[in-house]
């Protein structure tokens, strides 16, 4: 990757990440925490990978993504709105009454949201429908999926998996937000599904560990595994709370939003960072 | 005793999805590890290409049938009724209804009369689950020729479908020339003192329990009711207004089914005795499905004793 491509990335990143601390807040609820921590991955699929078009978000063969960790929704909606699906100005809206941006992605709500979900474990199974789809009906997309590192305790998780590595969905690219931190603490405290990448092996995946916020490693990643016969799982090392100081590493902002005064703060490192590029 | 055809709607729903096989190749057919038994194997057979097995995982079949509707495609998924309704229960609600994509659930076994598997096979409860999510279309055939026919309308429908199949071979009760609507009643006999709605294997015991009444010189309505959900008001409502009673027959619990959203739809817009004939709050157990249709009260003669119950009610 070109120097100034990757700056550029580096840059939608840090406005999707200034969309995601607008919207909780606004909100006054939601998930900074995963959001946050996926939003590298999603601004590269957005505006690098996926073969996508804003003006036309239900083109039967663009590229498919579902956001099996929906609660990361703010992650989403922000990178639809800086790839221009609508209005980030929407973003405010976010989880109030009315708004097309619900708590959890909605596909009949929100232009350019290819599945509904939000109960964990669910999204995965259903990226391997489409990815089943694309395979049987003879269509070229391909289909990527973001996963938490808590959402894989489900064992649909592992149901889905063993699934896709049995019909060869070759045409499946997962990622695990793999950040640490679920809900109730830390996911080693909590019921550890490490090692994330050999229990992926075990269920016939080919396993790619990359840091999730190097867009070069991302690349190269995604690179590697369109080549592969197998489907695919990125374990992507991420920081919960990345890019806001005061969240990073902390499992207190995995479900909670901002007050105004961290909100200010929030706003401010990010726009600071903004301006630094 | 003339012979009579008996004919289990597993049965027609596996043959209705080799017909339909012939006609269109734009959907998908998918099994958790049952295919012998809800006759999806009769579809593999023919198309093997078209035919996924996801082995015993219901949940995980759910949501990838999801993935596969949003695609545009349609997609049949079989299981038996317990697994497909009970383990499944909140894939089908935030994979397929939310969404409202049409997937096609195919849940044969459903009932007491799933026989000597016992009670974790007779699932009594699905008709009562499914009902709460919206989106969803409940379809229950009274025989193989309504199953088949259903199958046919359930693919043409633009959203979630939850089809009850019976394992047990019953009598058929209709003719090739039978037109299936999904939500459209179809009235069997008429009649003035009491109404019978039925659904599934019911439907014809509670043919036998109009020719039980007549005799006794009672004049029943007797009501098919394969879609539970879109319910027929109209059907209902009429033969509240017209009869003054009613009696509802299902092989399912009394709670949540047939007999609920019938009392739910009168109790609120025309009052008028309602019997439930049903399973009263209590699971199976192992025997010969005839043996325990008898043993539960499922038969004519229960429902036409139901009826003169219901009419003693009439004010």
């Amino acid at each position: 990757m070109d120097k100034q491509t990757k700056l550029s990335l580096e840059k939608t990143a840090c406005k999707v990440r200034l969309g995601i601390i607008h919207g909780v807040h606004a909100a006054k609820s939601g998930h900074p925490g995963g959001s946050l921590s996926c939003a590298d991955i999603l601004t590269y699929l957005y505006f690098k990978e996926m073969n996508i078009d804003p003006e036309n978000p239900k083109k039967p063969d663009r590229d498919r993504f579902v956001l099996s960790k929906g609660h990361a929704a703010p992650a989403l909606y922000a990178t639809l709105a800086e790839r221009g699906f609508f209005s980030p100005d929407e973003l405010f809206n976010l989880r109030h009454v009315g708004s097309f941006l619900q708590g959890h992605p909605d596909m009949n709500k929100v232009p350019g949201v290819d599945m509904s979900t939000g109960s964990l474990g669910q999204g995965i199974s259903a990226a391997v429908g489409m990815a089943l789809s694309a395979k049987h009906f003879g269509d070229n997309y391909r289909v990527y999926a973001v996963l938490g590192d808590g959402e894989i305790e489900e064992g649909q998780v592992w149901e889905a998996a063993m699934f896709a590595s049995n019909k060869k969905l070759s045409n499946l690219i997962v990622f695990v937000d793999l950040n640490g931190l679920q809900i109730d603490g830390s996911i080693d405290e909590v019921n550890s599904a490490r090692p994330v990448d050999k229990k992926f092996e075990a269920f016939g995946f080919e396993t790619i560990e990359i840091n999730g916020h190097d867009f070069d490693e991302i690349e190269s990643a995604l690179d590697k595994a369109k080549r592969s016969d197998k489907p695919v799982a990125i374990i992507a090392n991420t920081v919960k709370g990345k890019g806001v100081s005061f969240m990073e590493n902390n499992v207190g902002w995995h479900g909670k939003a901002p007050n105004d005064e961290q909100y200010e703060l929030a706003v401010k490192e990010l726009e600071a960072a903004l301006k630094a590029f | 005793m003339a012979d009579v055809k008996t004919v289990a709607t597993r049965a027609g729903y596996g043959e209705a999805l080799v017909e339909l096989g012939k006609q269109r190749n734009d959907f998908l057919v998918m099994d958790a590890d049952l295919a012998a038994a809800t006759q999806t194997g009769k579809f593999k057979e023919a198309f093997p290409d078209r035919f996924y097995n996801c082995g015993i995982a219901e949940q995980n079949m759910m949501s990838i049938a999801a993935g596969i509707a949003s695609t545009g495609k349609r997609v049949f998924v079989s299981s038996f009724a317990m697994f497909a309704s009970g383990r499944a229960f909140e894939q089908i609600r935030n994979s397929i209804c939310y969404p409202n994509l049409p997937v096609i659930i195919g849940a044969t076994h459903g009932g007491i009369s799933v026989g000597e598997d016992g009670a974790t096979h007779q699932c009594l409860e699905d008709i009562a689950i499914m009902r709460t999510l919206p989106n969803m279309t409940i379809i229950n055939p009274a025989d193989a020729v309504e199953a088949k026919k259903a199958v046919f309308a359930a693919i043409e429908h633009n959203g979630p479908v939850y089809m009850r199949f019976g394992r047990y071979a019953v009598p058929v009760v209709f003719d090739d020339s039978y037109d299936f609507k999904i939500g459209k009643a179809n009235k069997l006999r008429d009649g003035s003192d009491v109404t019978i709605i039925a659904t599934g294997l019911m439907v014809d015991e509670a043919l036998k329990a109009y020719d039980i009444l007549k005799g006794e010189g009672i004049s029943a309505r007797v009501i098919n009711m394969a879609t539970i959900k879109p319910l027929d008001n109209e059907a209902v409502l009429s033969a509240a207004k017209d009869t003054g009673a009613i009696v509802t027959a299902e092989e399912h619990s009394v709670i949540g089914g047939l007999g609920s959203a019938v009392s739910e739809l009168l109790g609120e817009k025309y009052p008028v005795p309602v019997l439930k004939l049903g399973v009263y709050d209590r699971f199976g157990f192992s025997g010969p499905a005839a043996e325990l249709l008898d043993v539960f009260g499922l038969r004519a003669k229960d429902i036409a004793q139901k009826a003169k119950a219901a009419i003693a009610l009439k004010k």
